[in-house]
């Protein structure tokens, strides 16, 4: 096949697996279709050639996005993925995002950098394994391993998901055997045997059972959407595969892969909410109810970053590096495949039709799709609810600017696909609140103070919220404060976001949020709390108080008005070392800084919140992803 | 003739030109690619090239830009290792070294060490190919590792 892709005779279906396997009876793990990623000739070939003599299918590619093609045409065409870190056309952390996302394939990251700092990258974007350069045969014998550990994994996903067949336990035990005794006279091929079992597993258990063979799911944007609309339709407690499967509606999908795409999707909220909560250092108390509109909202940084980083036209690499940073922050978690948002679904933003009162930013022509393939569980309703209202947000068409702050509706628009409107009216009036500033670009936007009208109530969220990011254009300054970013680094948008249905105000003037990196909701709560703002969080108490308990703001820190503020924020605040986001990109902060504004505008009329992030960008090249 | 090749090669790992690495590419000759090995290096001087290329232009500015010397210094490392090339690689380190702590002049000439120590394993291992080849595909396959 020749996509720029050199490859050994490969065929994508199982034959060839079978019959590699055939070949050499007995020799499992023989006819491992593997990918291997890397720009540097030299390792390449030698890679190539140490898998060959591992029995291996090896197909090589110099380029991640044409790896990503690849894996994208042929869905069954690999079981495993090896890549370099330091590429030049894209980091080799976001492809492992993107194929464990849209793919969900084991992924070892390798590079000749064996800095702890890197490697531990790799855990926390969901590597299965980290190989340093230079690579010895005895390293790649062995990879197999991950590839039966994630099936092993899927089955048991299954199981649990499973609406209690015991024959499936049973069942279970005895495929495992069969593909590891290779020398079982029908397992030869190990996969056929699992896939038998998929069947059984699916023929059980599904009514609208797909093929006799289970293909591997991609989960696209909008299949994603689908299933998270789902999700936040029965609730995220009550979401159960079966249920989220019949809401979907759509055909070939089978439960199993809802399960497993459920378990992820989980892991990966549990996981930002962790972060979240790791750096804000939340105590217990504010996260009480507001804890999932917490975790949601940490959750939705990320993806509100993006989104907005879409919507503000931030450069690929910037919201890569945004979100790269925003995922490496998520180092609690074990590796869950960080939701790598397809660039254009990040900036997709047609959907969501925020209406924002104001003038939106053509970033709303852009879809942020950050959670695209997350295969994130929402652990919480909030976070649902987040992403319902995200979406509903996402679906308001705004205006560009307002896209922004919608970018994170937008991403969460993008999940659900049901958009509700109403919360459009809230932000109605808000003139462009926040900036997010992307990275350089906004850096330099003095835009008129705009303020946000985030109403985000964590418990309302379901399609309620409406973020208005007054977004300069294309500065989703307010990152959808609304949408609970999902980068972890932005407490004070998940914070904001999370709160409730408070107004708001960011001014905007430029651009720049001061957001003192860090996003501790808790700042934000505290800063207005301490302003006693009430008018701008008319909003329930609680919301106030989860503000205060996230006491995000590293936002309104950097407004003048709140010097002392700040300190006491700064406290809390975490610094989101990792995050290279430039002020632009705290548009996270944008729900705190809505709030903040709103309380600054009481204090002085006018004032602009500039957005800065202090993030530097981590060079993290986000490409746009041909999908 | 064989016990020559074999001379050589043991020369080139005392004196540190060659690592382990390099053995790890011999096991990985065989009958179907009986000239791997040199092929695997041909291809890593071509490719280096315009990396040492690159090393060299970024080296003219001024100031010098520390952080791109390191990301390219990074690739060719990564590459020469690959190949078991380990005076190379170690000279790599050294310049990463005062890249990272803004040091010009100490990569500059580290650059220039770096070039020769390159320029002599190419000229060493086209010999060792050279001698290879001739002893032919027999012997080789016997070849001793």
């Amino acid at each position: 096949m020749d996509l720029g892709v050199k490859s050994t005779p490969y065929t994508s279906s199982n034959a060839s697996w079978k019959s590699a396997a055939d070949a050499v009876p007995g020799r499992f793990p023989a006819g491992l279709k593997v990918l291997v990623v890397d720009d540097d000739p030299t390792c390449l070939r030698i890679l190539e050639k140490m898998l060959k003599n591992c029995l291996y299918e090896v197909t090589t590619c110099n380029r991640a996005e044409v790896a990503l093609n690849f894996l994208r045409d042929h869905k069954n065409g690999c079981d495993i993925v090896i890549s370099d870190v330091h590429m030049p056309d894209m980091d080799g952390f976001k492809l492992l995002e993107h194929v464990g996302l849209e793919m969900d394939l084991p992924v070892i990251m390798m590079s000749a950098d064996d800095s702890k700092q890197v490697v531990m990258k790799g855990v926390t974007h969901g590597a299965c394994d980290y190989l340093i350069k230079p690579v010895r045969i005895e390293a790649l014998k062995n990879i197999w391993q991950h590839v039966v550990r994630k099936k092993q994994h899927e089955l048991k996903d299954k199981d649990l998901e499973h609406s209690g067949s015991v024959e499936e336990g049973d069942r279970q035990p005895k495929t495992y055997e069969d593909a590891d005794c290779s020398h079982s006279a029908n397992e030869g091929n190990w996969k056929n045997s699992k896939r038998r079992k998929d069947e059984e597993d699916e023929a059980e258990d599904r009514d609208d059972t797909s093929a006799l063979k289970k293909p591997r799911v991609v989960w696209s944007v909008e299949l994603h959407q689908q299933f998270v609309t789902a999700v936040n339709q029965l609730g995220i407690d009550k979401a159960v595969p079966k249920k989220i499967l019949e809401l979907m509606n759509v055909p070939g999908l089978t439960r199993e892969n809802v399960a497993s795409h459920l378990q992820k999707y989980r892991l990966y909220l549990r996981r930002l909410s962790g972060v979240s909560q790791h750096h804000n250092g939340l105590g217990s108390p504010f996260m009480g109810a507001t804890d999932a509109q917490f975790v949601s909202m940490s959750s939705l940084n990320s993806v509100d970053l993006q989104a907005l980083a879409a919507s503000a036209h931030i450069p690929n690499h910037s919201l890569a590096s945004i979100q790269a940073a925003a995922l490496g922050r998520a180092t609690s978690k074990s590796p869950i495949p960080l939701p790598l948002v397809d660039q254009r679904n990040i900036f997709n933003f047609e959907n969501p039709k925020l209406r924002f009162g104001e003038g939106q930013n053509e970033s709303s022509s852009k879809q942020v799709n950050l959670l695209h393939g997350v295969p994130m569980n929402m652990n919480s309703k909030q976070l649902s609810s987040l992403h319902q209202s995200a979406l509903s947000n996402m679906n308001m068409h705004t205006h560009p600017q307002t896209s922004q702050s919608s970018s994170l509706m937008m991403q969460m628009a993008q999940l659900q696909p049901q958009l509700r409107p109403q919360n459009l009216n809230d932000i109605k009036g808000s003139r462009n609140g926040i900036e997010i500033i992307s990275g350089p670009q906004y850096t330099s936007h003095p835009k008129p103070s705009t303020s946000a009208d985030f109403t985000s109530q964590s418990k309302d969220f379901s399609g309620n919220k409406a973020f208005p990011l007054p977004c300069n254009s294309g500065m989703s300054g307010a990152v959808m404060k609304g949408s609970r970013a999902f980068l972890p680094n932005y407490d004070v948008l998940n914070n904001l976001n999370q709160s409730r249905n408070q107004e708001w105000r960011m001014q905007n003037a430029g651009s720049s949020f001061g957001l003192p990196q860090h996003s501790s909701i808790q700042r934000g709560l505290d800063v207005s709390s301490s302003l006693g703002e009430s008018r701008i969080l008319p909003a329930n108490k609680a919301s106030l108080s989860l503000v205060e308990g996230h006491g995000n703001t590293p936002n309104v820190s950097q407004h003048l008005n709140f010097p002392a503020y700040d300190k006491s924020l700064r406290s809390k605040a975490e610094r989101l070392p990792g995050m290279g986001f430039q002020n632009g990109l705290l548009h996270e902060r944008f729900g705190q800084e809505d709030l903040m504004s709103a309380l600054l505008k009481q204090q002085q009329e006018g004032m602009v919140v500039p957005v800065e992030t202090e993030f530097g960008y981590d060079g993290y090249q986000l490409d746009n992803l041909p999908v | 003739m064989q016990r020559q090749l074999a001379n050589m090669k043991q020369s080139l790992f005392d004196q540190g030109y060659l690592d382990e690495q390099f053995i790890q590419l011999e096991e990985l000759q065989d009958d179907a690619n009986p000239n791997f090995v040199e092929e695997v290096v041909t291809l890593y001087y071509r490719d280096s090239a315009r990396l040492i290329q690159s090393i060299e232009q970024a080296l003219e500015k001024s100031p010098l830009d520390f952080s791109k010397l390191e990301c390219l210094m990074h690739q060719f490392k990564g590459s020469s290792s690959s190949i078991g090339a380990k005076r190379v690689k170690s000279e790599c380190t050294q310049f990463k070294e005062y890249c990272r702590v803004g040091n010009s002049d100490g990569c500059k000439r580290t650059f220039q060490q770096l070039k020769k120590e390159y320029a002599t394993l190419k000229k060493k291992v086209e010999v060792y190919f050279q001698f290879a080849r001739q002893i032919g595909p027999v012997e080789k396959a016997c070849r001793s590792k």
